[in-house]
């Protein structure tokens, strides 16, 4: 993946995806505030969640053996994932284990982190996603952009032609003379997926939360596909993050009212699914926890950091986001995009080992609007800075980064007023001969500066640069403040 | 090491300087209730694109045979408490028209059904594969909201909470009811 400068570079350019992004993060945050406005003690609700979770992470060792002692009193077995690989490992051995060759799959962000579809078909099993948004971002060979709707770079007529191209391949073809009604294209998915779910024999899924003292997994869904695996197959595999864990089932009562109304606008999802372990005569009768650290201990271990595991992955964040809605999801070349993608990816990955992970704290404008809506109240901005700080520390020992270098100047100009003084003296010429790199104008009827030359490029490139005033501030006080 | 015991011991590592006590949790919110219950319920339901009807313990015959309207073949659940023409629990569940099951609660603020699968409501997947779902439910069996839910339920049950029908906005943000679940979902609220 490419840093997130030029991957949202070319996001930029994709006039259809601003435009669906623009529509979609405008809507969802209409909805949002609608029904989030209904509920009077909403802000004790966040603060209720933020202590729970943070609770939890705190005594993290004790709920996770108490949350194993009693899925294995239900019957489930429960198995440990230090990383990906263990993970995917584990799937693979079960549905070995029953000569199973394909498995259906409930949308789960933690099998995407784990690249468990791929590291499956390597096994000889192949894993169909269920979810429409999944099924649409896997028959067209794509990748998911949004949390919550992964295809929503997609339009109607995409969606047709994918439809029409992939099902054949994957099972039930699309019907003939299938048109781009959404209704239309949901049924087709309706017939494609049903033959599908009557005949497997293994799912997988994830987990929105995991009960310690009962043994309980959520699963919150709007289609119906979800229901389908928890309860068809007659096996059941399903990878934990091991901060998902809550302590109690009461608990529950916190999250069932800040998930759905942050997540997609609504009182409440139209399916939630709870099961605690094995139930005779309804649903499968084998089950399976994996438990997947994947650097969940090194974000655990970062006492700023840490907050980001209180993540009830909403999307309510990304929703807000002035540079997601510009850029969209592919840009922070993860699973987790937004705002939540650019600290939770260097805190499971760690800081100084990739460009593309350590470029996207400085994905962000910094404005807060994360914080204000996100749920469980991470303070995603103070998150963002803290790991600014890190990147620019693992990378002191090599060549420094242009953002080191420009604020080591920056500090050295800040720190002397006679040094201030000249600096905006200059600026005044270099007004006048920077304008003539560009003549746009700003939202506001400031103008901007064009491209600039390098150094100055590494920043224009991707963003406007407002013309710097004719006169410093400093000489029109000395005028008497007129202008 | 075993990747439990080395899982764990990253947990204890990483938490080896915090501070471990528990944190108060403000818990006001549970006592927040709305007026009438019933009312509110209904006008939720309603408000997810699911039906209707309120009626008496002595209309309920009829108020499920109007529910049911032209499906033929439905799924009766043992336990349901009135002589419905229909079928038990079936293995050919994609063969159904139609489904009629009780709840164990409903909740008010939210328009929500949560089915404990106890009697009269079947296993899981016998509300879910037929195209039409009417689930009765005793008017005294509302709850204002999601905490006193929580409250009532038994953890150990498994449990399926159902907000309207099965719906997607995958495409477009087009709301598109039913994908996997039932497209139609009635509701029958039962007085005294
Ligand atoms: S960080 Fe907060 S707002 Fe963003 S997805 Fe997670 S819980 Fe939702």
């Amino acid at each position: 993946m490419p840093a997130f400068p030029e991957a949202a570079r070319k996001a930029l350019a994709d006039t259809q995806l601003r435009r669906n992004l623009a529509h979609a993060t405008g809507t969802i945050r209409a909805k949002r505030e609608a029904v989030v406005g209904e509920v009077a003690e909403w802000e004790e609700l966040r603060l209720a969640g933020a202590a729970i979770k943070d609770n939890t992470l705190r005594r993290l060792d004790e709920h996770l053996l108490t949350l194993e002692a009693s899925l294995q009193a239900r019957g489930a077995t429960v198995h440990w994932a230090r990383d990906a690989a263990e993970a995917c490992e584990i799937v693979a051995r079960i549905a070995h284990g029953h000569g199973i060759d394909e498995v259906v799959k409930v949308k789960s962000m933690a099998t995407q982190e784990i690249g468990l579809n791929e590291a499956l078909a390597a096994h000889g099993v192949t894993a169909w996603e269920t979810d429409l948004a999944e099924l649409i971002v896997q028959l067209g060979d794509d990748l998911p952009s949004h949390i919550l709707v992964p295809a929503i770079h997609r339009n109607r007529a995409e969606i047709r032609e994918v439809f029409r191209r992939g099902m054949a391949d994957a099972g039930r073809p699309a019907p003939p003379g299938l048109s781009d009604e959404p209704a239309e294209l949901a049924a087709a998915a309706r017939l494609h997926l049903r033959e599908k779910f009557l005949r497997a024999r293994m799912a997988v899924s994830g987990a929105n939360f995991a009960v310690a003292e009962s043994g309980t997994l959520v699963v919150v869904e709007s289609e119906g596909n979800g229901r389908m695996c928890l309860t068809l197959p007659e096996v059941l595999v399903s990878v934990v993050g091991i901060e998902k864990v809550v302590p109690t089932f009461a608990d529950l009562d916190v999250f069932l009212q800040l998930l759905p109304r942050s997540s997609t606008g609504e009182r409440m999802n139209p399916y939630t699914s709870t099961w605690s372990g094995v139930t005779p005569g309804d649903g499968p009768q084998e089950m399976h926890v994996v438990l997947l650290d994947n650097g969940r201990t090194r974000a655990l271990a970062d006492e700023v950091g840490r907050q980001a595991l209180r993540c009830i992955r909403c999307s309510a964040c990304l929703n807000v986001c002035p540079v997601y809605e510009r850029t969209g999801g592919h840009a922070y070349g993860s699973v987790y995009p937004g705002p939540i993608g650019a600290i939770l990816n260097p805190l499971l990955k760690g800081v100084g080992v990739d460009e593309q992970t350590d470029s996207l704290p400085y994905a962000s404008t910094l404005c807060g609007a994360c914080f204000e809506a996100c749920p469980v109240r991470i303070d995603i901005p103070e998150v963002l800075v803290h790991l600014r700080a890190k990147v620019v520390d693992a990378h002191r020992e090599g060549v420094p980064k242009p953002e080191a270098v420009a604020m080591k100047s920056a500090a050295w100009l800040l720190s002397d007023a006679r040094r201030l003084g000249l600096a905006e003296r200059g600026l005044g010429v270099a007004n006048r001969a920077l304008t003539r790199f560009g003549r746009r104008v700003l939202p506001g009827g400031r103008r901007a500066l064009g491209r600039l030359p390098w150094p100055g490029s590494l920043w224009t490139n991707a963003r406007d640069l407002p013309a710097p005033p004719r006169e410093s501030f400093r000489a029109w006080w000395r005028k008497g403040g007129r202008p | 090491m075993s990747a439990r015991e080395e899982i764990l011991a990253a947990v204890r590592g990483a938490l080896r300087e915090a501070d471990r006590t528990e944190a108060p949790v403000p818990r006001g919110y549970r006592t927040v209730t709305p007026p009438d219950v019933v009312d509110l319920f209904a006008e939720r339901v309603v408000d997810y694109r699911a039906s209707l009807t309120r009626c008496t313990a002595a209309e309920l015959p009829d108020a499920v045979r109007a529910a049911l309207g032209p499906a033929r073949k439905v799924l009766v659940p043992d336990g349901f408490p009135i002589e419905v023409a229909g079928s038990a629990d079936s293995a050919e569940l994609d063969t159904f028209d139609a489904v009629v099951t009780t709840a164990a609660l409903g909740i008010a603020t939210t328009g929500t059904l949560v089915l404990d699968h106890g009697p009269g409501q079947g296993r899981r997947a016998l509300s879910l594969v037929p195209d039409v779902h009417v689930c009765v439910l005793r008017q005294d069996r509302i709850v204002p909201g999601v905490p006193q839910a929580v409250a009532a339920l038994d953890p150990a049950r498994p449990q399926t909470w159902i907000s309207g029908p099965s719906a997607t906005s995958d495409i477009e943000l087009t709301r598109v009811e039913g994908v996997h679940g039932p497209r139609t979902l009635h509701v029958i609220v039962v007085a005294d």
